[in-house]
């Protein structure tokens, strides 16, 4: 029993669960490590969903869906930014409105596009990568994923630029006169969680399900922010709770079928993610200014 | 006074002309004529009595979800869980409502009560997990919506399941008569005016608008109500007041909870008299809409609760008579969301600048 469940597979199972997470609460680390509560991702990581099978429907190259999902989470970011940030309204009322827009934008424009209530037609998944030496195959997104993991350890730790983003999260009054412009940063910060966030939602529709659903991420993008503050706000420490979330997810998935009604199974990821957030309250600190718009 | 009325009013009112402007673009994207499609839209809810009487039904749900989301507010929380709410109120009062069997006068009041206190202890864990470890409420309520879901489509599903039918949705068995909300139509052709039996429109709309002075009262009238806008507007200052932030802030969560388990009682009680599978579709996330857009005032919120009850009604014809699919209008309140929260801050900041002016 304990083999079967603990097996490769399992952990393979449980990457590939991980992905969608990992690339929204990456994004999560660049909008709250420069000061910006990002509840929208949930609605960035929808229209990534959505972006991803229109571009690949289209084209019929996943690619250049892949981008379209960046470019649509990149949109959706860039209204939180000039909603929070320019404007200075309460960023979980504006990524909460970011949500219900994007929950209906998706909607209307499936029905609008693929003339058919529910899903979109189905598409083919990306072209896999072969691992040499192995012989097995991965998906290229789960290659860009460990890239983005490492590049932003090293941008937001070892660079100008990270340690700009980090002080207008800590300190934004001292970065402001020091010379930073806290509003660019911020607004860079968001941008990124939009295009990363996109990319989430794209491998949920590209290579979990092949299709669009509405309202497929059902809680992803929430679920990845708190695998980010499980993470302490650091990219690879993010990624590590993500595993954990995928695990959970993998396992769950065996659980089926045992018995168990599959609604509790389905509660797992929400009851974890509840008890996570209790649990690390004291232990993670978050950035001081954090979700705190700046007043010049 | 009257200015600051009119001010107040303003932002919330070009909001709403604005992302209708806003939807009209996308109309002409899709090649259609807005003017025709907003024809449809407001002539099917407000140019007849039927049509009114559909709005108002519409309407009921969201003055109760619109409460709860702006008492949370007052008391500086995020309830974004008043869906999830929803769910556990509306089984709470469905499950007296096939299970007990007693006259309305007391089988009704006993099904609010339960809706509450089910709503409001659904409410009062993520109030518990803030007060008690500092977890934020914000994605706490998100997850508690997913997990009511779960829940009820559980028990509406397996033990609960109407037995000896074959339903497109799962639901209950019907409820008892001594939990149907009457509808109101024999008392509006009583007194004169003409409306059809087969507008839903019942009782439930007083119960609503009773809870928005009792609302309205608790804020304005009572220690709790003080303590919560104390809290709400800066929980240190109320410690030096002797305030408990702590317990006050779970005492909000539970009223919020409260207020949001009754906002399936106009679908359980008053519409199909059992509990259907997933029958809300969103009405607590419209709640936020509705609290923004009614500035969290018990008057405010009865109007837009009508606005989103029009977009609503609307919404079902557009899908029928236009090409337009009627998520437009989910697009369109988000739209408005916006705009008044931009319009609150720009007029917020003009006007203490006109005052810095003047002194």
């Amino acid at each position: 029993m304990i083999e079967s469940i603990f097996s490769l597979e399992i952990l393979v199972s449980a990457l590939r669960m991980a992905v969608p997470l990992t690339f929204a609460a990456l994004g999560g680390v660049y909008s709250e490590r420069g000061g910006v509560v990002n509840i929208a991702l949930e609605g960035i990581m929808l229209v990534g969903a959505f972006g991803a099978v229109l571009g690949t429907y289209f084209t019929g190259n996943s690619w250049i869906g892949l981008l379209v999902a960046m470019s649509f989470g990149f949109l959706i970011a860039l209204i939180h930014a000039i909603v929070s940030i320019t404007f200075k309204i309460n960023q979980v009322v504006s990524g909460t409105a970011l949500n219900i827009m994007a929950t209906g934008l998706t909607t209307f424009l499936s029905r609008l596009i693929f003339k058919a209530a529910g899903s979109s037609p189905h598409i083919d998944g990306m072209v896999q990568w072969h691992i040499p030496g192995i012989g097995g195959e991965i998906s290229p997104l789960i290659v860009i994923m460990f890239v983005c993991i490492i590049l932003s350890q090293i941008i937001i730790f070892r660079t100008k630029y990270g340690l700009r983003l980090r002080a207008c999260g800590e300190n934004p009054y001292a970065a402001d006169s020091l010379g930073v412009s806290v509003l660019k940063v911020r607004y860079s910060g968001v941008l990124i969680s939009g295009a990363l966030g996109g990319l989430g939602g794209a491998f949920l529709s590209l290579e979990h399900a092949r299709v669009f659903v509405e309202g497929m991420t059902t809680g992803r993008g929430f679920i990845a922010l708190a695998a980010m503050i499980f993470g302490r706000w650091t990219p690879i420490g993010s990624f590590g709770a993500c595993f954990l979330f995928g695990l959970a997810e993998a396992l769950r998935m065996r659980l089926e079928g045992l018995g168990i009604p599959t609604q509790f199974i389905q509660m797992i990821p929400y009851i974890i993610t509840m008890l996570v957030l209790v649990g690390v309250v004291g232990r993670a600190v978050a950035p001081a200014y954090d979700g705190v718009p700046f007043e010049k | 006074m009257i200015r600051r009325v009119i001010i107040s009013i303003l932002a919330p009112f070009f909001a709403v002309i604005l992302a209708f402007l806003l939807g009209a673009v996308v109309i002409v994207l899709l090649g259609e004529n807005p003017f025709y499609v907003y024809k449809v839209l407001f002539s099917n809810s407000i140019t007849n009595v039927d049509g009114w009487g559909y709005v108002l039904f519409n309407a009921t749900p969201f003055i109760f979800s619109g409460l709860a989301v702006a008492l949370a507010f007052k008391g500086g929380l995020f309830n974004i869980g008043v869906e999830g709410q929803i769910y556990m109120g509306a089984f709470a009062a469905a499950w007296i409502g096939i299970t007990v069997n007693l006259p309305p006068v007391l089988e009704m009041p006993l099904a609010f009560l339960f809706a509450m206190l089910i709503g409001g202890l659904w409410g009062l864990i993520p109030g518990f997990l803030k007060a008690r470890f500092g977890a934020h409420e914000v994605i706490n309520t998100i997850m508690l919506n997913f997990i009511a879901m779960a829940l009820t489509n559980y028990l509406v599903n397996n033990p609960f399941k109407e037995q000896g039918q074959i339903n497109p949705i799962p639901q209950t068995k019907e409820l008892y008569s001594g939990a149907i909300i009457p509808r109101v139509y024999p008392l509006l052709n009583k007194i004169g005016i003409s409306i059809s039996s087969s507008v839903p429109l019942n009782y439930t709309l007083f119960l609503a608008l009773l809870f928005c002075f009792f609302t309205w009262y608790l804020l304005e009238r009572t220690r709790w109500g003080y303590e919560i806008k104390a809290v709400g507007l800066n929980p240190k200052a109320s410690r030096y007041g002797g305030i408990n932030p702590a317990y006050i802030t779970m005492i909000t969560m539970f009223l919020s909870g409260a207020l949001g388990g009754l906002g399936g009682i106009n679908d359980v009680m008053g519409y199909r008299y059992r509990f259907l599978d997933g029958f809300s579709h969103g009405i607590g996330f419209t709640g936020i809409a509705v609290a923004l857009l009614g500035k969290n005032n018990p008057i405010g919120i009865i109007f837009a609760s009508i606005l989103f009850g029009i977009l609503d009604r609307g919404a079902l014809a557009m899908d029928v008579f236009t090409n337009t699919p009627r998520e437009l209008i989910k697009v369109i309140q988000a739209v408005i969301i916006i705009f008044v929260a931009v319009g609150n801050e720009l007029i917020f900041r003009l006007l203490t600048r006109l005052e810095r002016e003047r002194e």
